[in-house]
């Protein structure tokens, strides 16, 4: 990642193209403080995960590298360098939407897509198991929570829309 | 609040929301929050048919408009009930608020989402909130109220709050809730059950299990756990109290995780609903709270002896009590 870069690596449409959402060009009001990657805790665990970097990276252009980058989903999303950020980078929904790029490219983790397929499949991206049916009844509630799980007609209304949506065709395994 | 000048009773009456985690691995939580609430004279409501909020990290990361779809059809659910909606988790509250803000804000986005929701019947309008039960009790219950209905005074019980990332961030979207950099409103409303809220370095670190980070690399999520947890051991806190069934489940399991890697933590995770629940005089039982991964007898102990010299005292109260009348 910190190998000098050749102009033909630039991506002079990416940044029109990541701001397509309001708010998201003020990534170029960065003036470097550091402040965002100075709070981050993830950054303190593991130092290859730098907010900073892909916002910088960003105004550059540098789409493929942001892109593939597997440290772009490190960011626990607490949040706290945007709420800090001087110039009021959206560096979280920045990042977000980063990955929203990625994905369209097919760049997706498995841990991810196996987290959509259980929402897809049961309305739940954590669906109940053997042992909490039976800690619910023991607690004396119902043996289901009453969500999708206890109306069928109501996960298909989920189903239904998450197609709408093409999230299944997005998601589809490999 | 628009409810409160429509109807002063809607305060008091919401939908209550359950996300995932709280009822399929957390129940406890689940069964909790609906008996505190019951006690403190708020009706929760069945929101039947309410899905995942969806899973902030993962959604919002993936596509937004399959984002905001699902989340407006949890709001519109609510919507249907005239009643606001009720969160118990930090990732509900933050992926339902969002969406729920920008809906209100955004007409294209309001506009987008509502074309889908044509294709199930449904359509939204706007006119539910989105409330998180600590903010809610914060502002319309009060520790005061909360104070008086105490059974069983929680004296002695040294507690780390988690106030965890998404009640308090990004503020421009929380109203009312003073500091993001300093809150208080948690800590008042777990010194009104008679433990002491005290503060610690890294108070308002992540849990690290947000944004996708928890199922995707597990082994790094934990060592902001662990950071955490060091802390807590040195501090000799009784137990770690929060608002998210995430974050409890990161530092519940957590502990049991790097347990096998050497470590020896000990302590117990409550929700605000499960401490406010033992207050209140429930068991530790009752309230799940031994359904936990991580239990300590010692924590248990203190609580029973909590409850005894409570029930003591009431005896001691009522023939007197009895006089009076």
């Amino acid at each position: 990642m910190t190998d000098p870069i050749s102009s033909s690596e630039i991506d002079k449409n990416f940044f029109g193209e990541l701001t397509q959402e309001k708010g998201l060009e003020k990534a170029l009001l960065c003036f470097n403080c550091s402040g965002c990657s100075t709070g981050c805790p993830m950054k303190d665990i593991e130092s290859k995960f730098d907010i900073k970097k892909y916002i910088r990276m960003a105004g550059l252009g540098m789409k493929n590298q942001i892109l593939n980058d597997p440290y772009l989903w490190y960011c626990t999303t607490c949040y706290k360098c945007q709420e800090r950020c001087p110039e009021g980078v959206l560096n979280v929904d920045t990042l977000l939407r980063m990955r929203t790029m990625a994905v369209r490219e097919g760049i997706m983790l498995s841990a991810h897509r196996e987290v959509a397929h259980f929402v897809l499949d049961t309305g739940h991206a954590v669906p109940i198991n053997d042992s909490n049916r039976k800690k619910r009844l023991e607690l004396g509630l119902s043996e289901v929570p009453p969500t999708v799980h206890m109306y069928p007609e109501a996960y298909e209304q989920v189903r239904k829309l998450l197609k709408v949506c093409e999230f299944d065709a997005l998601t589809q395994k490999e | 609040m628009s409810t409160e000048s429509d109807n002063g009773k809607k305060s008091q009456s919401l939908s209550l929301f359950l996300g995932c985690v709280a009822p399929n691995r957390y129940p406890g939580i689940e069964f909790a929050s609906r008996k505190v609430m019951k006690d403190l004279g708020v009706d929760l409501h069945e929101l039947k048919g309410a899905s995942c909020c969806p899973a902030p990290g993962v959604f919002k990361s993936f596509d937004k408009t399959a984002w905001l779809t699902m989340a407006s059809r949890n709001i519109v659910l609510s919507e249907q009930m005239d009643m606001d909606l009720l969160t118990v988790c930090n990732g509900c509250y933050g992926s339902l608020g969002e969406a729920n803000h920008m809906l209100l804000h955004d007409s294209d986005c309001k506009d987008k989402v509502n074309k889908n929701l044509s294709e199930v019947g449904l359509e939204y309008k706007g006119n539910a909130k989105v409330r998180h039960i600590i903010e809610f009790l914060e502002k319309d219950v009060g520790p005061k109220a909360i104070k008086e209905k105490v059974t069983v005074p929680l004296d002695g019980i040294k507690v780390a709050v988690h106030y965890g990332c998404h009640m308090i961030r990004p503020s421009k979207e929380k109203e009312g809730l003073g500091s993001a950099e300093n809150p208080r409103f948690f800590d008042a409303l777990v010194d009104a059950t008679g433990a002491k809220s005290v503060d610690y370095e890294e108070k308002l670190m992540c849990c690290g299990a947000g944004g996708g980070a928890r199922s995707a690399f597990l082994g790094a999520t934990l060592k902001l756990a662990e950071k955490k947890l060091d802390i807590l051991k040195k501090g000799e806190f009784d137990c770690i109290v929060d608002a998210c069934p995430f974050c409890h489940l990161q530092y519940d399991s957590g502990q049991v995780q790097l347990n096998k890697e050497g470590k020896d933590y000990r302590i117990p995770v409550l929700h605000y609903s499960q401490l406010l629940g033992l207050a209140l005089g429930y068991s530790s039982n009752e309230l799940g709270i031994q359904m936990n991964m991580t239990t300590n007898p010692a924590f248990e102990e203190k609580i029973i002896a909590l409850q005894e010299k409570a029930k003591e005292k009431a005896q001691e109260q009522a023939p007197e009590k009895a006089k009076e009348a």
